[in-house]
C-alpha cells in the first residue's frame, strides 16, 4: 500500500469490500451445505454432526464477524452518502476501529455461545 | 554539511529514477531540492512549477508516493534523508516530471462544468446571498485551483479510465449549487452519467490529499444523492 492510501478511510473501503467478497465465497457453501442438512431426518443429523467439528465452528466464527464487518461499514458508506456532512472531517474514519470492535464482540459472542 | 539523496523519476512512461545529492539546509521545499538539482547538476531535468507558494498548483508531483504541492511541502516534513519525487500519478508522462493534464482538464469539460447564465452584460449583477444554504455548499467547493493532486490520489481513476474524478465532479457539485448557473439539468446528466459520481467507492483519498482540505468525497456524495433523489422524484436537478 503507498502512502497515498495510508488513511484510516481507505481501510474501511478495503476492509469492507474484501470482507464482501469473503462473504460472496463462503456464504454459497454454507448454503449448500445448510440445503443438503435439510434432505431428510438421517441427513440433518449427521449435518448437526458434522456442525460440531472445530473447522466448521472456526468456518462459522469467521462468517459471524464478517458479516458483522461488511453490515457496519456498509451502514458507514450510508451515512456519509446520506447524512448531513459536518464542517469538518465526514468520511467517519473512525468507524472502522468501531466496526472493527463491535465484529469481533459479535464474533466473541458467537464463540461464548458455541463453547458454554 | 549533511546531505539528502533525491530520487527524481527520469524519461517518460518508460524510464527509471536517478540518485542526486543535495546540502541539506535549514529551510528547504521539495521545489527547491528540485530546483538546485536542475541548476546545478543536470539542467536537462524537466519539471513544473509557476508561483511557489500555493497559489498556482502547478508544480504537483508525488513525493514519497503521495502527491503534494512542492512547493508547499519541507523536506523536514517528510523526516527521511532519501526523497523520492516522481511525476504525478494516473496521467499521462510527458518527460521527467512533468504530466500531460490534457485528459484531466478535458474530464473538466466533460463533467458539465461549463458555466452557463441566462444574463448578460446590460442586466444588474446576480445577488447571492452569502448565507444561503446552496451557497454555503457551494463555496466549501469552489476553491479548487486544479492542480490535479486529488486526481493523482484516487485509486477508482487509476482503474477506470472513463472515471471523470474528483476534481471533475467537485467542480460539477458547485455548480450544481450556484443559483446562478442555468445548465444545472446538463451539468447533472454529465456528472451522473457513465464515468460520473457513482462510480466514487468513498475511500477519501482525494481528501487526505487535497493541500487546502477541500472534500471531493463530500461534493460526489452530495451528487450521488442529489441524482438518487431526482430520480426518485422525477424532478430535474
Amino acid at each position: 500500500m503507498t502512502e497515498h492510501r495510508i488513511n484510516l478511510s481507505y481501510l474501511a473501503f478495503l476492509m469492507h469490500r474484501l470482507s464482501g467478497l469473503a462473504l460472496v465465497c463462503f456464504l454459497p457453501f454454507h448454503f449448500l451445505v445448510l440445503g443438503l442438512g435439510l434432505e431428510g431426518e438421517a441427513a440433518l443429523d449427521d449435518m448437526l454432526v458434522f456442525t460440531q467439528q472445530p473447522l466448521v465452528k472456526f468456518g462459522e466464527w469467521v462468517l459471524v464477524v464478517l458479516f458483522s464487518l461488511h453490515l457496519l461499514l456498509g451502514l458507514r458508506v450510508l451515512v456519509i452518502e446520506w447524512a448531513p456532512w459536518p464542517q469538518q472531517g465526514g468520511l467517519r474514519s473512525g468507524w472502522v476501529v468501531i466496526a472493527g470492535l463491535i465484529a469481533l464482540a459479535l464474533g466473541w459472542l458467537f464463540l461464548d455461545g458455541v463453547m458454554s | 554539511m549533511s546531505h539528502l539523496t533525491v530520487r527524481i523519476w527520469r524519461g517518460a512512461d518508460e524510464g527509471e529514477f536517478q540518485d542526486f545529492s543535495v546540502p541539506m539546509r535549514e529551510n528547504q521545499t521539495v521545489l527547491d531540492v528540485v530546483s538546485e538539482v536542475q541548476r546545478t547538476q543536470d539542467q536537462s531535468l524537466s519539471y513544473r512549477f509557476a508561483c511557489r507558494v500555493g497559489v498556482c498548483g502547478s508544480c504537483a508531483m508525488m513525493v514519497n508516493g503521495k502527491p503534494r504541492w512542492t512547493c508547499r511541502t519541507h523536506i523536514r516534513s517528510l523526516k527521511s534523508s532519501v526523497v523520492t519525487i516522481a511525476p504525478l500519478r494516473n496521467m499521462p508522462r510527458i518527460k521527467d516530471l512533468v504530466t500531460d493534464m490534457s485528459g484531466f482538464i478535458d474530464k473538466w469539460g466533460r463533467a458539465g462544468n461549463v458555466f452557463e447564465s441566462q444574463r448578460d452584460r446590460g442586466d444588474a449583477p446576480a445577488l447571492v446571498d452569502p448565507s444561503s444554504p446552496m451557497r454555503k455548499v457551494a463555496d466549501a467547493a469552489i476553491e479548487c485551483i486544479n492542480c490535479g493532486v486529488c486526481h493523482a490520489a484516487c485509486d477508482v481513476v487509476s482503474w477506470n479510465d472513463a472515471y471523470l474524478g474528483p476534481a471533475a465532479l467537485n467542480r460539477a457539485w458547485s455548480l450544481v449549487n450556484d443559483e446562478r448557473h442555468s445548465g444545472k439539468k446538463e451539468t447533472m446528466m454529465a456528472a451522473m452519467g457513465d464515468g460520473g459520481c457513482g462510480n466514487c467507492h468513498s475511500q477519501g483519498n482525494c481528501m487526505a490529499a487535497c493541500p487546502i482540505g477541500l472534500s471531493p468525497t463530500r461534493s460526489i456524495a452530495g451528487l450521488k444523492k442529489m441524482s438518487l433523489m431526482s430520480l426518485l422524484g422525477g424532478s430535474d436537478a
